[in-house]
């Protein structure tokens, strides 16, 4: 079976707070993964994540990460990316705290 | 306990001066994040998953009270309100923001307390037992070395730059609750002829590769300890693989080279060096263990102790679960824990690390022992006192009597926090700990050691634990495999891998066959499941895990 094809976002985590944040189509930041640009195209994702790294003195380590299209927006594919989304499961801390849950 | 003296103290504040300029350059742009990480791991701050995370030293696992309470202030000043004590006697705030981390470290050293050395490729924080200057059956102090060591391996410009990191224990009983066989030295504290010195066990570790630490010397005497350390560290520091960081601990180097050339090798440099110990070392050392002379013990009636502990069920099990032998008479070691049924283990909430400091002034002689196995310990309490403890904690949820039964569970963070994580360790733990006590039956089963990791690299011991459990990512669902008859005491063992792994709805039930069978097997209840793991081996204990999963293969196929 082909490897399905999955649309992408960038993440990374904010310098200052060190918390999730996902790179938008303004070419800021949010915490909240609805905000972020979505990416059909591998080419652009690729240049777009170039422009994301170069935000060095904002974010850490931004990467593209594949997403799926649910009934409440795009969601994470893979359970790491969901757990960046809500925070740790054994205390409500973390974006689960905020409203972007 | 050591008090730092004048060096100490310019020490760490330099150091936190430097770090503090370093965290404005990087806000600045002056640095970059490649230039940046190696300077915050240098001073134990992680970026996680959710948020940075500040690793703090506490050497050998010692704290008063003084000490605890700045904790909880900086939990809830400048994290949320809790600390996680981990596996190698550290604790760990998960959610500080980068701007306050100078302000923490400062905080820490107005308690002579820093996080120099607690991630990196150098030399860890030295843990020792936690019942070190206690227990009934120790030969010396082992925080007298694990000092001298700290302060050897602290900013040792030899050694900043190591192959790997590089984990120090030290033990001064027979009985080994320090894992020194699975670290990569491991001392122990010996006798021969009436002389202490140290057994030396190198080559130890869990992860992707575990190994049980092979001895390197039977003896050496206690002024040959620094240069001995020095030859070993060295000979590694040149010999060990930097091509390869899963080939870089002492433990490959051994194994690739064989531990009699490394010891040739040892020795060689041991000749070279030992002249240039000129004795500064043994001066230091006598003053340092003039900082751990035993408290002044005292006397109180136990008349009170005895009537509650016949009247009253419930502290009699804290009692004969939590409670163990002191070297001094109608004293008694009491083991706090952090494993309350459902919660996480080795998290304790502000509120808990003050009412734990008060108890720790008042009735230990302010003394506080974080164990590896994410407990605290009241090292030096009189038995007279023990009603009053066992209310106070009661008062603050954590006068649970589980100490070494199966909800005694050791967990890493996993990727509730851990950014190398594969799948989560903490509700695995709760669910276990939950269900049994709602069973009843952990009592009833007797000592167990459950150990949970949520990645290879094993910070959950779970090598070494009766059950090892590891998370895994297969295909991207968290997965848990299962191993079973580690040992990490003075009859040390790895884990026998059992098979298949099992999805997370899957662990309770299998640890349940694995129970039931041992309860059904076992030859009285006195033997425990590691016995009964010894004696009958993997087979059975294998079949009894995969019952039902055959039993569906069966009727599949039918």
């Amino acid at each position: 079976m082909p490897r399905p094809n999955f649309d992408q976002i960038i993440t990374a985590n904010d310098l200052l707070e060190g918390d999730v944040v996902y790179f938008t189509a303004a070419a800021t930041w949010s915490r909240d993964i609805q905000k972020a640009e979505v990416f059909s195209d591998e080419a652009i994702a690729q240049v777009r994540l170039i422009e994301a790294m170069a935000q060095t003195n904002i974010i850490v380590g931004a990467y593209l990460m594949p997403i799926q299209h649910t009934k409440d927006g795009h969601a994470p594919t893979h359970f790491r990316e969901e757990f960046r989304t809500k925070g740790p499961s054994n205390y409500a801390h973390g974006k689960q705290e905020q409203t972007y849950v | 306990m050591y008090k730092y003296n004048d060096f100490d103290h310019a020490f760490v504040t330099s150091r936190n001066a430097q770090f503090r300029e370093q965290v404005n350059r990087r806000i600045s742009g002056a640095l970059s994040e490649d230039e940046f990480k190696p300077l915050r791991l240098m001073n134990g701050l992680y970026l996680q998953l959710h948020a940075y995370m500040l690793r703090v030293a506490i050497p050998y696992g010692t704290l008063n009270s003084a000490q605890m309470r700045q904790l909880a202030m900086i939990a809830d000043r400048w994290d949320k309100g809790y600390g996680h004590f981990t596996t190698r006697q550290n604790i760990q705030f998960n959610w500080p923001k980068l701007q306050d981390v100078p302000n923490i470290l400062d905080a820490l050293a107005e308690v002579e307390m820093h996080a120099i050395q607690t991630s990196g490729n150098t030399i860890r924080n030295v843990t020792a037992d936690h019942f070190a200057g206690a227990a009934a059956d120790e030969i010396a102090d082992p925080r007298i070395y694990a000092e001298l060591i700290r302060q050897w391996s602290t900013d040792h410009p030899e050694f900043q730059f190591l192959p790997r990191k590089f984990k120090v224990a030290v033990t001064g009983a027979k009985q080994d609750r320090a894992v020194i066989h699975a670290h990569d030295i491991g001392l122990q504290i010996v006798e021969q002829n009436g002389k202490p010195g140290m057994r030396i066990i190198i080559g130890g570790g869990l992860g992707r590769t575990p190994m049980i630490g092979k001895v390197i010397r039977e003896f050496v005497a206690m002024d040959d300890i620094l240069p001995y350390l020095e030859s070993v560290v060295s000979v590694w520091n040149l010999l060990g693989r930097r091509d390869n960081k899963y080939k870089a601990r002492i433990k490959i180097t051994i194994h690739e080279n064989g531990i009699d050339e490394f010891s040739r090798l040892v020795d060689e440099r041991f000749a070279l060096i030992r002249p240039s110990f000129q004795g500064f070392d043994q001066t230091l050392l006598s003053e340092i263990s003039d900082a751990f002379d035993a408290p002044k013990f005292q006397r109180f009636d136990l008349s009170a102790f005895d009537k509650r502990y016949q009247g009253d069920p419930n502290f009699r099990s804290w009692v004969d679960t939590n409670i163990s032998a002191h070297k001094q008479a109608d004293y008694a070691i009491a083991a706090i824990s952090l494993k309350s049924h459902g919660e996480t283990p080795g998290d304790a909430s502000s509120a808990q690390m003050r009412r734990i400091a008060d108890l720790a002034k008042t009735y230990s002689h302010d003394e506080l022992r974080i164990s590896h196995e994410q407990n605290i310990v009241l090292p030096h309490v009189h038995k007279a006192h023990l009603p009053n403890i066992y209310d106070a904690l009661r008062a603050i949820g954590l006068a649970t009597a589980n100490i070494g039964l199966i909800s005694d569970i050791i967990a890493c963070p996993g990727m509730d926090y851990c950014a190398l994580a594969t799948a989560r360790s903490i509700p695995i733990a709760q669910d276990i700990a939950t269900h049994f006590d709602a069973l009843k039956l952990e009592h009833e089963i007797g000592p167990l050691k459950i150990k949970i990791s949520g990645c290879i690299n094993a910070c959950g011991h779970h090598h070494v634990g009766h059950i090892g459990i590891l998370g895994l990512d297969r295909a991207g669902v968290e997965n848990y495999q299962i191993t079973l008859g580690g040992d990490g005491t003075e009859t040390p063992a790895i884990g026998e891998r059992a098979g298949p792994g099992f999805c997370a709805d899957e662990v309770i039930p299998a640890i349940e066959r694995l129970i039931h069978f041992y309860m059904n097997e076992r030859l009285a209840p006195s033997e425990t499941f590691l016995e009964c793991y010894r004696r009958l081996g993997l087979g059975p204990f294998k079949s009894a895990l995969y019952e039902t999963d055959q039993s569906k293969v069966r009727a599949n196929a039918a």
